[in-house]
């Protein structure tokens, strides 16, 4: 390996500190075995953590919010540290996609974080750990293959979790903003499949022409290869 | 009790069961999870709730959303018919050529399944000027089967108004969650379409206003990226406007997490809903 081509220029490393220490993230770099990245500005306890670490996403709507604010942290946590070390032989097109689609995580995590403070301080779940030992994000084909299974991912995610949101109150509301974050994820999942595979933008597609839904069980037994945190979403709507 | 042979019984007598649901694959795991959940006396209980649901009383406003959807798709898919083949479509390159037979397909698929949905309810494929002269053939688009880049502009507006007008849609449909499931489901195939015909347009560079550049899968405040006559480009501008949002139930989007999101890319992240009525006077001129 040659360790030159790893050196960050310093813009790398001032975006890098936004997701945890300068040091961690510098030994990540050389390869180093610092997998395990916090995210999130604190780890602080409330209700929805308990004293063994899980994390509980509550119920209602204010639980299925919890289950999107936990999807775009790990996808935000994912193109910040895609972004922050680019793999080798990265085009200036796929630098500009990818930097992008960590634009828009950023702005959904941030986002639900606003809103469930404003809707439900105590209820908030915390930043959630993410566990990225699996990646080789100095690959194209591992990075962008993860890329891929993320948006697939959140697109089946919100599909499915449009039924479980209530009816009444602001459960439209909050329906319609799930509608306006899916078919952005179906944009970058398109995109993301184009990069892998030209012309696979909607190779996910169903003998209707239809995608796919998950149910928060399904879809969490697939990210929590990702998740360090422990997640339980078994008070969610079903 | 075996659940796979009562639908398979049904099938006889009703070849679009599985359609009615969903799927077949999403029937079948619905069935799964209702065993693995539910204590074996109540399955019963469940599996009528799941016929009602598909073929109950659907309410007459469940209806008329899914009719609203059929119409665009039927608009989608004879457009998407009438391209493929067309003189400006031979023109373009065979990837280009081979994604819009896909998404051709896609929309069809799409008529298939919401007429199957609808049985007897669904309306009539109306008649479709897509010169958008409502009849007169002479509207702003005459000529477009002749220009790859005049279809490709085309087809990014009816893909980026489809991914509205279903988004739009959602909550009119919360009372039925298998139809709307089945909404959202189509909801992001239209959103993939829409990112691939953007990046066929980037490639092909061609009626992309400078100061629109460069165009992405996703869109950019309330940009177009299309510029071809006055008349066109005001028809089209309809179908963008609105999408310059930046405020997202009262949270502001701009700066959030980073300075790195201009309003430019604030607005990217979100899509944006169009009404039933909004979407109307967007497609009417293409209806005669």
């Amino acid at each position: 390996m040659n360790r030159k081509n790893f050196s960050p220029p310093p813009e790398k490393i001032r975006e890098m500190s936004a997701i945890g220490s300068q040091r961690r993230n510098f030994l990540k770099y050389l390869g180093a075995s610092a997998a395990v990245i916090a995210i999130g500005s604190s780890c602080k306890k409330n209700d929805s953590t308990s004293s063994d670490g899980t994390v509980n996403l509550g119920s209602g709507d204010v639980g299925i919010l919890n289950y999107a604010y936990a999807l775009e942290q790990l996808e935000a946590a994912f193109y910040t540290q895609v972004v922050a070390t680019p793999y080798s032989g990265i085009t200036a097109l796929e630098t500009e996609y990818l930097t992008d689609i960590r634009n828009h995580e950023v702005g959904h995590r941030e986002f639900f974080k606003a809103a469930i403070t404003a809707a439900a301080a105590s209820s908030i779940i915390p930043g959630l750990e993410v566990n990225f030992s699996t990646i080789d994000f100095t690959s194209r084909a591992s990075v962008l293959g993860t890329a891929k299974a993320f948006e697939d991912l959140g697109v089946t995610a919100y599909n499915g979790a449009g039924q479980l949101i209530s009816t009444t109150g602001n459960g439209p509301t909050y329906l319609t903003l799930a509608g306006k974050i899916v078919s952005v994820e179906g944009r970058h999942a398109a995109l993301i499949a184009d990069l892998l595979s030209p012309g696979s933008f909607a190779a996910t597609t169903d003998a209707n022409g239809l995608d796919m839904a998950r149910t928060p069980a399904q879809v969490l037994a697939i990210a929590g290869t990702y998740i360090k945190t422990k997640i339980d979403a078994s008070h969610l709507p079903s | 009790m075996n659940l796979e042979n009562i639908i398979t019984e049904i099938e006889k007598v009703d070849p679009e069961v599985y359609e009615r649901f969903d799927s077949r694959r999403n029937t079948m795991k619905q069935f799964a999870n209702l065993s693995g959940k539910l204590a074996l006396a109540a399955v019963p209980l469940a599996v009528s709730a799941m016929f009602s649901k598909a073929y109950g009383q659907t309410p007459a406003d469940v209806n008329a959303v899914l009719n609203f959807a059929l119409t665009l798709e039927y608009l989608e898919a004879e457009f998407y018919n009438n391209v493929v083949g067309s003189a400006g479509y031979l023109t373009a390159p065979a990837a280009a050529q081979t994604a819009l037979a896909k998404i051709k397909d896609d929309e069809n698929k799409h008529v298939v399944f919401l007429k199957s949905v609808l049985g007897a309810a669904a309306v009539a494929k109306p008649t479709f000027d897509f010169t958008g002269g409502k009849g007169s053939g002479t509207g702003p688009f005459a000529g477009y089967l002749a220009s790859y880049a005049v279809e490709l502009a085309m087809a990014q507006t009816f893909e980026d108004t489809g991914v509205r007008a279903y988004k739009g849609q959602a909550p009119n449909l919360q009372s039925n969650r298998t139809v709307l499931t089945a909404a959202l489901n189509i909801h992001s195939v239209e959103a993939r379409h829409a990112a691939h015909i953007r990046q066929m347009r980037r490639a092909l560079d061609a009626a992309i206003p400078a100061a629109q550049k460069p165009l992405k899968p996703w869109i950019t405040l309330n940009y177009s990226g299309i510029t071809y006559s006055p008349a066109a480009d005001a028809a089209i501008q309809l179908s963008y406007n609105g999408e310059e949002n930046t405020t997202q139930a009262g949270v502001s989007i701009v700066n959030l997490g980073g300075s790195f999101n201009t309003a430019g890319a604030a607005s990217e992240g979100f899509d944006e809903p169009l009404t039933m009525a909004q979407v109307l006077t967007i497609v009417n001129p293409f209806i005669v």
